[in-house]
């Protein structure tokens, strides 16, 4: 860089007047070397322009990622995945809810009330216990033909082929599924709902009623 | 030949017969320069070892037998939720004052069931395949809710847009490199902004099981360990997201798990098997979010007011300690 600095001149904001001054400050440089000039001060203007027009619109901002930091919150994450135990705690929660009588009467499951009844007193709960479990086999079978017509068709399927399965079978695959999985239900989903209401104590009874339902 | 009574040195690594070697007291395995017999030493010992502590075991186990009721009750091992510093935020649940905040704030017309959540899920500018499908399978997730694809548009500008169409909420998922990493949710009417970092998000395909899409039904809510002030505020940003009776026909539950302030996301079709036990089957997406910071009002970065943010230097000193 040369030293003393040639004086410095202050071109003007006007675009064509500053390249006109250019050309008449280096007057006598080679032509060569003036156009360079004159495109290295186009160029400024150019990106300044740009700059301008890109601060009214939105900036991006952008953040660093800090490894150590981002290694740290994985780590952290997976080990309280581990704690948090997400089956259990959900399962627990719905069972609470369920105790709590939040779904009301959609699912009846006083199996336990009523083997203690059976217990105690025996023909005349036994009785009273069938009646209400046919009045509510009743209402859930209405149920779940609402269902029907919602959820979808290879359900439904699954369901008709339940229903017109015989006593063996049904038992055949209650042992399986529970043989296969521990706490998950893949498929027959819906079908399986019918196991707790079907006791094998009820089948014969309740079987031709469910059966004329379905027809 | 089968070892005499003491070998002096005691630097033979293998005696032949083990129980008759004595070390000098001050000589520990560490001190022997083979590695192939520093190792085998280092492994005798920590046979040893184990078999004291299973000898001690049996031991206790017998005399708490031995003792039958009287014997002191087990100890409990310790873990981080046991250890954790206490917070002075924790919510009591009969506290009057958290209640008659909660009667007041801005939550209080969803909870008062005035108004029904309008969604409106959107990106950062330009996404990109995964995050797309995120964004469609969050929105048949939540029910009631629209996704509009950002095209450069500002925030401050949708807002006011959002606000006269009827919106209550607005999520904005961040995307970086073709993943979505952040998500910004925030309640409409002049609510409270919440920004998470969001991780692990795993799409309906990558999900090991064999279920189907979720349906129209509206899901059941679950929000567990949300024990702070602030796990609180946040519990009820994502309660007012879904509609707030659910359809037990449905029975599918969306499920917000607080665990040492990582929020899990997870989605699920329950089914009663029995009156004890409950199969649950995984269906939709799953994330999981960290807090980063909640704003008093609807989004704004510059002049927002901060009612939380997470520094670092001050609250990731301690192991123990939470804030949500």
């Amino acid at each position: 860089s040369p030293f003393p600095f040639p004086p410095q001149v202050l071109l003007s904001k006007n675009y064509e007047k500053a390249l006109e001054e250019i050309d008449e400050n280096l007057i006598y440089w080679p032509r060569f070397i003036r156009h360079k000039c004159k495109q290295r001060f186009t160029k400024i203007t150019q990106y300044l322009i740009r700059i301008r027009k890109l601060t009214l619109k939105r900036q991006r901002k952008l953040v660093p990622l800090r490894r150590k930091i981002e290694r740290r919150e994985n780590r952290r994450e997976e080990k309280a995945l581990i704690a948090a135990q997400l089956d259990n705690a959900i399962e627990k929660e719905l069972l609470e809810r369920l105790k709590q009588d939040t779904y009301g009467d959609i699912y009846n499951f006083p199996i336990h009330a009523f083997d203690k009844a059976l217990q105690q007193q025996d023909a005349e709960s036994e009785s009273e216990s069938d009646a209400e479990k046919e009045d509510d086999e009743e209402d859930t079978d209405k149920r779940e033909f609402v269902e029907a017509d919602d959820s979808d068709l290879s359900d439904f399927e699954d369901m008709d082929k339940l229903e017109t399965s015989s006593e063996e079978e049904e038992e055949v695959e209650k042992k399986a599924s529970h043989s296969k999985s521990k706490g998950k239900t893949p498929l027959k989903g819906p079908a399986r709902r019918k196991r707790p209401y079907i006791e094998i104590e009820y089948e014969e009874e309740t079987e031709p009623i469910a059966k004329t339902k379905a027809a | 030949g089968g070892g005499g009574p003491v070998d002096s040195a005691a630097e033979d690594g293998r005696p032949p017969a083990p129980e008759r070697v004595l070390f000098p007291p001050t000589f520990s395995v560490s001190e022997i320069k083979n590695k192939q017999r520093r190792h085998f030493m280092f492994l005798r010992w920590k046979q040893q070892q184990r078999k004291e502590k299973l000898a001690a075991k049996k031991k206790r186990r017998k005399e708490r037998e031995a003792l039958g009721d009287k014997a002191p009750p087990k100890a409990i091992p310790k873990t981080i939720e046991n250890q954790r510093v206490y917070d002075e935020t924790t919510v009591d649940p009969n506290d009057e004052e958290v209640a008659f905040d909660e009667a007041t704030d801005e939550f209080a017309p969803y909870f008062n069931r005035q108004t029904v959540p309008k969604i409106l899920i959107t990106t950062s500018d330009r996404p990109r395949g995964r995050t797309v499908r995120f964004c469609e399978q969050l929105s048949t997730v939540i029910p009631n809710s629209h996704v509009y694809y950002r095209r450069g548009l500002a925030l401050k500008r949708i807002i006011p847009q959002c606000i006269a169409r009827d919106f209550t909420d607005l999520i904005v998922i961040n995307e970086d490199r073709k993943i979505p990493n952040g998500l910004v949710l925030s309640h409409l009417p002049d609510g409270p902004t919440a920004h998470f970092r969001m991780s692990s998000v795993r799409l309906r395909k990558e999900i090991k099981r064999k279920g189907k899409e979720p349906t129209e039904h509206v899901p059941e809510v679950i929000l567990n360990n949300f024990t702070t002030r602030l796990g609180h505020s946040v519990g009820r940003m994502f309660a007012s997201l879904f509609p707030h009776d659910p359809q037990f026909i449905g029975r599918q539950v969306a499920t917000f798990h607080n665990q040492r302030d990582y929020i899990f996301f997870r989605f699920h079709r329950y089914i009663f098997k029995s009156e004890k036990k409950v199969g649950i089957q995984e269906l939709g997406p799953r994330f999981t979010l960290k807090l980063r910071s909640l704003q008093k009002g609807t989004f704004d970065s510059k002049f927002g007011e901060y009612e939380w943010i997470h520094k670092r230097r001050e609250m990731d000193t301690s192991r123990r300690k939470f804030h949500l």
